[in-house]
C-alpha cells in the first residue's frame, strides 16, 4: 500500500441502474438510477423513511446483511458490477467505506487501534507502516493535533465530534475510493458539525463522497451535486446550486422550502 | 391525591418486600456467623497445609484444596472453549436454523437438571465407557458438563449486549464475519464472558453430589499427581468431617466451610469487578 501520497486521479465512479430494494415483501426503493462522478461530494436528501439509508447500504452491500433484505438491479463501481456473484462483498467494502450516524469507535480499542482496526481485523497491517498510517489517517480526519499525545487512550474517551472524526479516520485508513456517510453530523453539536463539514470538503477530490443529510444548509455547503429522494423514487438529481435555487420539480421545491418532510 | 387506603397498600407491600429480602439474609447471616465462630479457631496454616488425620486437631484440608484447584482447572479448560464456541455458533451463525433452535431448548433444560444426574452421566461416560476410572480427569470432565449450560447461556447473553452497530462498523471496514467476531465482538463481550465463566467455576467448586457418584474419595492422604490420580475435593472433605460423630471434627468441617466460602466470595468478587468495568466502559 502506498502510504506517502495519494495520486489525485483515482477511481470511485458509481453508477446504479434500476435499484429495487426492500425488506421481506415491502419494496422501499422503486428503481433508482444514478451516476455519481468520482471525487465529487453528492448529497442525498429526502424526508425520513424515503429510503436514503437503504440506498446508501445498497452501494457497499451492507443492505444484504439484514436477513429479510432483497435487492435487484445493478450497481457498478468504476465499471465493475458490485453485485457480481463472484465478487466477495468483503473486498468491495474495503473500497467503499462507511461512516454511521452515531459515532461508533470500538470501545475495547485505543484511538490508535481504532484507526488501524480495518487493517488489523483483516490481518493486513504491516507493523512498520502502522505509525505513518495512523498519523496520515488522523491528519486527513483533522484529528491528529488533538489526539497525538494520547493515542493509547480509549477511543471512547473522546468527545462525540472527535469520535466521529476518529471513525472517519478509521474508514480512511483502509484507503477506500468511496466514502458513504449516513447523517454523520446528526449526533454532533454545531461546532463539531462545522469541523466535520470542513473535513468533508477537504476530502473531496481524493474521495467520492455520498452524504445523507437532513440539513439543507449542510447539503448546500458541502456537496456539488444533490439528489432528492421521495418514497423510494429519485425525484431530482442535479447540481446542488440548481436544486436549491431553481429545482425543476415542484416536490423538490416544496421539500427544500420546508413545505413538508 | 392518593386515597388513604392506596397509601396503606403501598406501605404494606413495601414492608412485605423488605421482609422477604431481610429474612433470607438474616438466616444466611446467622448461619455464616455460626460457622465462622465454630471454625475460626481451627483455621491455621497447618490446617490449610495439612492432610486428613484420625486426630481432628492435626487434620488439614490440603488434598481437598489441591484437588478442587485441579478440578477447576480441568473443568475450565474443557467447559470454556466448548461453551464459548457453542454460544458463538448459536448467537452469531445459527440464529434461525432448526438445529440451533433444538440445541437452544435443550441447553435451557440442561441447566435445570439436578447435579446428581450429571454424576451418573459422568460415571457412565467418563469413568466406564471412556475408561478414565475414578480419576480427577473423570471428575473434571463431569463438572465441565455440569457447568457447560451456564457458560453457554452467560456467553450468549454477553454476545447479545454487544451493539449491532459495532458488527456493522467492522463489516463496513471489509472484515469477514469471523474476523468481526474474533476482533470486535468477542473482545467487547469478554468481561461478560469472563463473569459467566467465573460464576460457572464457582458453581463447580461447590458441587459435591456428582463427585460422590463419580467416585471421589473422602479420605485422601496424598496429592493428585496425574490426571489418572484418585482425588478428593474441598466440599467432599467437609462432607466427610460433618458425618463424623466427634465434636472436634465438626469444628474442622466449619473451618473447611469458611475456606470454601472465602474462595467462592473471592471468585464472585472478581466477577462483580469485571462486570463493573464492563458497565463503566459503555
Ligand atoms: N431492517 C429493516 N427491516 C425492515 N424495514 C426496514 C429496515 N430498515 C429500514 N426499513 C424500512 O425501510 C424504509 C426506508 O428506511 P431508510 O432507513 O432507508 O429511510 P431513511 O430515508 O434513511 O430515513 P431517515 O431519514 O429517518 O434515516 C422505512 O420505511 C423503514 O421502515
Ligand atoms: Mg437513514
Amino acid at each position: 500500500m502506498n502510504v506517502e501520497q495519494k495520486e489525485p486521479a483515482r477511481g470511485g465512479a458509481i453508477e446504479t441502474r434500476e435499484i429495487v430494494a426492500g425488506f421481506d415483501t415491502r419494496e422501499v426503493l422503486h428503481g433508482i438510477s444514478m451516476q455519481i462522478q468520482p471525487g465529487q461530494v453528492t448529497a442525498l436528501i429526502g424526508p425520513s423513511g424515503c429510503g436514503k439509508s437503504t440506498f446508501l447500504r445498497c452501494l457497499n452491500r451492507m443492505h444484504e446483511l439484514v436477513p429479510s433484505a432483497f435487492i435487484r438491479g445493478s450497481v457498478q463501481l468504476d465499471g465493475q458490477e458490485v453485485y457480481d456473484p463472484e465478487l466477495d462483498p468483503v473486498f468491495l467494502r474495503r473500497r467503499v467505506g462507511m461512516v454511521f450516524q452515531k459515532p461508533n469507535p470500538f470501545p475495547s480499542m485505543s484511538i490508535r487501534d481504532n484507526v488501524l482496526a480495518g487493517l488489523t481485523l483483516t490481518n493486513r497491517l504491516k507493523a512498520s507502516e502502522a505509525d505513518l498510517l495512523v498519523e496520515r489517517a488522523l491528519n486527513q480526519a483533522a484529528l491528529w493535533d488533538e489526539v497525538k499525545d494520547r493515542l493509547k487512550s480509549p477511543g471512547m474517551s473522546l468527545s462525540g465530534g472527535q469520535q466521529q472524526r476518529l471513525c472517519i479516520a478509521r474508514s480512511l485508513a483502509v484507503d477506500p475510493d468511496v466514502l458513504l456517510m449516513d447523517e454523520p453530523c446528526s449526533a454532533l453539536d454545531p461546532i463539531a458539525t462545522a469541523r466535520v463539514e470542513d473535513l468533508i470538503q477537504s476530502l473531496a477530490g481524493d474521495y467520492t463522497i455520498i452524504i445523507v443529510t437532513h440539513n439543507m444548509q449542510q447539503a448546500a455547503r458541502v456537496s456539488s451535486r444533490t439528489a432528492f429522494l421521495l418514497s423510494g423514487e429519485l425525484v431530482e438529481f442535479a447540481e446542488t446550486n440548481t436544486i436549491f435555487t431553481s429545482p425543476r420539480d415542484q416536490r423538490t421545491e416544496d421539500y427544500i422550502t420546508g413545505k413538508f418532510g | 391525591m392518593k386515597k388513604n387506603h392506596e397509601i396503606w397498600y403501598e406501605r404494606g407491600f413495601l414492608l412485605l418486600c423488605g421482609f422477604s429480602v431481610l429474612l433470607p439474609l438474616a438466616i444466611l447471616f446467622y448461619f455464616v456467623a455460626q460457622v465462622v465462630m465454630d471454625g475460626f479457631g481451627r483455621l491455621s496454616l497447618q490446617f490449610l497445609l495439612g492432610f486428613p488425620s484420625r486426630f481432628a486437631e492435626q487434620a488439614g484440608v490440603l488434598p481437598g484444596l489441591v484437588g478442587s484447584f485441579y478440578l477447576l482447572l480441568i473443568t475450565g479448560l474443557i467447559a470454556l472453549p466448548i461453551g464459548v464456541g457453542a454460544a458463538v455458533y448459536l448467537e452469531e451463525y445459527g440464529k434461525r436454523s432448526r438445529l440451533a433452535t433444538l440445541i437452544e431448548v435443550n441447553i435451557s433444560n440442561l441447566a435445570g437438571v439436578p447435579s446428581v444426574i450429571y454424576g451418573l452421566l459422568g460415571l457412565a461416560v467418563f469413568v466406564r465407557a471412556l475408561g478414565m476410572g475414578r480419576s480427577i480427569l473423570a471428575g473434571g470432565c463431569t463438572l465441565a458438563f455440569l457447568v457447560l449450560p451456564i457458560v453457554v447461556i452467560s456467553t450468549r447473553e454477553a454476545l447479545r449486549t454487544v451493539p449491532q452497530g459495532f458488527r456493522e462498523a467492522s463489516a463496513a471496514l471489509g472484515a469477514t464475519k469471523w474476523q468481526t467476531i474474533r476482533g470486535v465482538v468477542l473482545p467487547e463481550a469478554m468481561p461478560g464472558i469472563l463473569t459467566g465463566a467465573i460464576l460457572a467455576l464457582s458453581r463447580a467448586l461447590g458441587e459435591t453430589a456428582p463427585l460422590v457418584v463419580v467416585g471421589a474419595l473422602t479420605y485422601v492422604t496424598f496429592l493428585p499427581n496425574s490426571l489418572n490420580s484418585p482425588f478428593t475435593a474441598l466440599p467432599l472433605q467437609i462432607y466427610n468431617w460433618v458425618s463424623r460423630p466427634q465434636a472436634a471434627f465438626a469444628a474442622n468441617a466449619a473451618a473447611g466451610i469458611v475456606v470454601l466460602l472465602i474462595l467462592m466470595l473471592a471468585m464472585n468478587m472478581i466477577a462483580v469487578i469485571l462486570r463493573g468495568r464492563m458497565q463503566n466502559r459503555r
